[in-house]
């Protein structure tokens, strides 16, 4: 039984791979720096992160694979569920063991499956935060929005913000993960609060650091959330489906109204029944 | 001090939101130069309504004053209802800080019919020049095309605009007169006949010269009311195909009939038929996308589709003599047409049976519906079945599950009860 540890980089795992291969010692479990043990009889090997060596499995891994199954593996990275160190380790092993080319599109493997269900989950979070998050400006000028992602997707999303708004100053605050993506008008670097403010983990930015016109906008869009609703074709459960209930602390729309919005009455709906005339 | 915006805004979404279309994908627009919003790739659903609905674009009216009188709609001339009307300005600066707060991939203009087609056009087109050029913006603009409109207009709108769309409504020429009398079937196919032509002419175009500017590239789309008046399923997927076919629209949309006027020359209906929605919808992407042939789903002895199942079930149901496939050398083509399998699972399996033979288990774990599936599919020559079933039974067992008869019966039963009240 081997153990391994590293220091919880991307790169720190890549180079556990590469030791385990050196050694020919097959880890039954890795885990972070500190991490208790799985059992007495384990040997455990703690693999300082080296550069080098995660670049070369990172590129072996580059020439076997289609690009999109490459990127999936650092997205089971960011996937962060219990047991992906070893999913990663058991794909890669796959990988490498294969003589085809391809062996990525062999769903009746197991590991090919499993990386392919990993990946689907994290493109939906990644997709998910791209529709859901919302933007609150600030007297400065810097659009700010908290989220707190099911998986780490922020880095995920950075490129899609970037190339969207250009010419606006953004914040991206992962607040449960407590490390956020800057963006000052020439490129996006990762910052982290010392600690996050209270407003920012409820998702209502405080009023006197808003702008001005930012409750007036807040409000419009809810007016023009309630009224595109048809209330003919309630559907409780679709809604809950496409929006469950755990996005909604961070969505504009989903917040309690300051004004009720009803809707125009702007029908004369037939009752169902003949109507006598006088 | 914001209250008329705010009311303005109130009147002309509620009266737009009965055009089902929300897409924003297919726009090709890139963010060069810094300016603001990108609209590559796929569509973005920012929202979501309490009927289930997408919310992707700021979908509302220039205005809803209206010269027409059309039987179905909230914004009729003779309807006594509240009017308002935006400004230009009023909906470029809505849009860009609507985009700007991530809410919404663009704007959806259309508008009631105020003076003449051409004047309410021209406004249109205004907002989204002013949006592209003044203001560098590279989010979605859907712009609808008022039918009448002068095909200078519309191929004007085309160079700002991602999307047109010209809404036939009602699917036949007979329903058009009783219902919308202003209207007529020609009015509403020329403009989407220029589209098409300048949809054509820009591509090849583009083949000599890459300069040249785009024309609408997300393509130009249309809307079918269903249930307000009395055409069959078939007649109104048969004209979808045609359009599809000779027009190249990107996309038909069918919107369940909800009641929002009385008159005489309507149904009377308390929910809108949103089963039957769905259906179409389900049809259509068979047609589209699974290429499946109208005729094939309906035909003159069967012109509805059944409500109960949806149309590959049926279809599946009806030629059984086709089935069962065996999946580890079937045709991509077949495996499309198996129930409980999607574009997905079929390109999955396809690419998995190189690799190695298929098992149910791998099925199951690629995502196949077995549920449905296994009684149109051998997987190494065996079925998952120890018996036959015949066209009635798997019906049943479909809609109400494997368990024992008496459960079923319940089920019929209830169903019954809801048909009839």
């Amino acid at each position: 039984m081997h153990f391994y540890t590293y220091d919880g980089s991307f790169e720190g795992l890549l180079t556990v791979v590469f030791e385990a291969y050196e050694r020919k010692e097959w880890p039954t479990q890795i885990g972070k720096e500190g991490e208790a043990p799985p059992g007495i009889f384990a040997t455990h090997h703690f693999v300082p992160t080296q550069e080098d060596k995660a670049k070369r499995v990172w590129k072996g891994l580059g020439k076997k694979l289609s690009r999109a199954a490459w990127e999936n593996v650092y997205k089971a990275y960011l996937w962060e569920q219990p047991g992906f160190e070893m999913l990663i380790f058991q794909f890669v092993r796959l990988v490498f063991s294969s003589p085809k080319e391809g062996i990525e599109e062999n769903f009746a493997e197991t590991y090919v499956q499993k990386m392919a269900v990993v990946g689907k989950q994290m493109h939906r979070e990644k997709h998910r935060m791209e529709a859901f998050i919302r933007f609150q400006r600030t007297q400065d000028g810097l659009f700010v929005a908290p989220i707190s992602p099911d998986f780490n997707v922020l880095p995920l999303v950075v490129e899609h913000f970037e190339k969207r708004y250009a010419d606006q100053t953004w914040l991206i605050y992962d607040v449960r993960r407590q490390y956020g993506a800057y963006y000052d008008l020439e490129q996006v670097s990762i910052v982290s609060l010392e600690e996050t403010p209270l407003d920012l983990r409820k998702g209502q930015l405080s009023p006197d650091i808003l702008t001005s016109v930012e409750p007036m906008y807040q409000q419009l869009w809810q007016a023009y959330f309630d009224h595109v609703n048809i209330p003919e074709r309630k559907n409780k459960k679709l809604h809950l489906r496409h929006m469950p209930k755990r996005y909604w602390k961070y969505l504009t729309e989903k917040k309690p109204r300051t004004q009720a919005h009803q809707p125009i009455q702007n029908k004369q709906v037939p009752t169902g029944r003949p109507r006598l005339t006088s | 001090m914001h209250t008329p915006i705010l009311e303005k805004l109130s009147i002309l979404a509620d009266s737009a939101k009965y055009d089902v279309s929300c897409s924003s994908s297919g726009g090709k627009r890139k963010n060069e130069g810094k300016g603001l919003g990108n609209a590559e790739g796929m569509g973005i659903c920012h929202s979501y309504t309490e009927d289930g609905r997408c919310v992707s674009l700021l979908k509302i009216l220039l205005t809803n004053f209206c010269i027409f009188d059309c039987a179905y709609c909230v914004s009729r001339k003779s309807n006594d209802v509240k009017r308002a009307a935006f400004t230009v300005q009023e909906v470029v600066d809505l849009t860009i800080n609507f985009y700007r707060r991530n809410y919404i991939e663009g704007l959806f203009l259309s508008s009631g019919i105020f003076k003449n087609a051409d004047y309410t056009m021209e406004r249109l087109v205004r907002v989204a020049k002013k949006l592209r050029l003044e203001h560098k913006f590279n989010g979605y603009i859907h712009l609808k095309t008022i039918p009448g409109a002068s095909e200078e207009l519309v191929k004007e709108a085309g160079l700002y605009a991602d999307r047109l769309s010209v809404n036939i409504e009602l699917p036949t020429e007979e329903s058009l007169k009783a219902l919308a009398p202003e209207k007529n079937f020609k009015e509403v196919l020329t403009p989407m006949g220029h589209i098409k032509d300048q949809l054509v002419l820009v591509k090849e175009e583009k083949k000599l010269f890459k300069s040249t500017p785009s024309f609408a590239p997300a393509g130009q789309s249309t809307q079918l009311i269903v249930g307000a008046t009395a055409e069959s399923d078939r007649q109104i997927l048969t004209l979808a195909d045609g359009l599809y076919q000779n027009y190249q629209l990107k996309r038909v949309y069918y919107s369940g009939y909800v009641p929002v006027v009385t008159d005489s020359r309507l149904p009377l209906i308390s929910t809108p038929p949103i089963i039957r929605e769905n259906r179409l919808y389900q049809a259509d992407w068979l047609v589209r996308l699974y290429g499946f042939g109208v005729n094939e789903l309906l035909d003159e002895q069967n012109p509805q589709l059944d409500l109960q199942i949806d149309p590959k079930l049926a279809w599946a149901l009806r030629n059984r003599h086709v089935f069962p496939l065996e999946i580890n050398t079937a045709d991509y083509e077949m495996i499309l047409r198996v129930p409980g399998v999607g574009i997905k699972s079929a390109k999955k399996i396809v690419a998995a049976r190189r690799f190695s033979h298929l098992t149910w288990e791998h099925l199951r774990q690629i995502g196949v519906v077995l549920k449905r599936a296994k009684y149109f599919i051998t997987c190494g020559g065996r079925s998952l079945e120890t018996r036959e079933w015949d066209e009635q039974a798997i019906r049943r067992r479909i809609i109400f599950g494997e368990k024992g008869g008496r459960a079923s019966l319940w089920g019929s039963q209830l169903d019954l009860f809801q048909q009839a009240s």
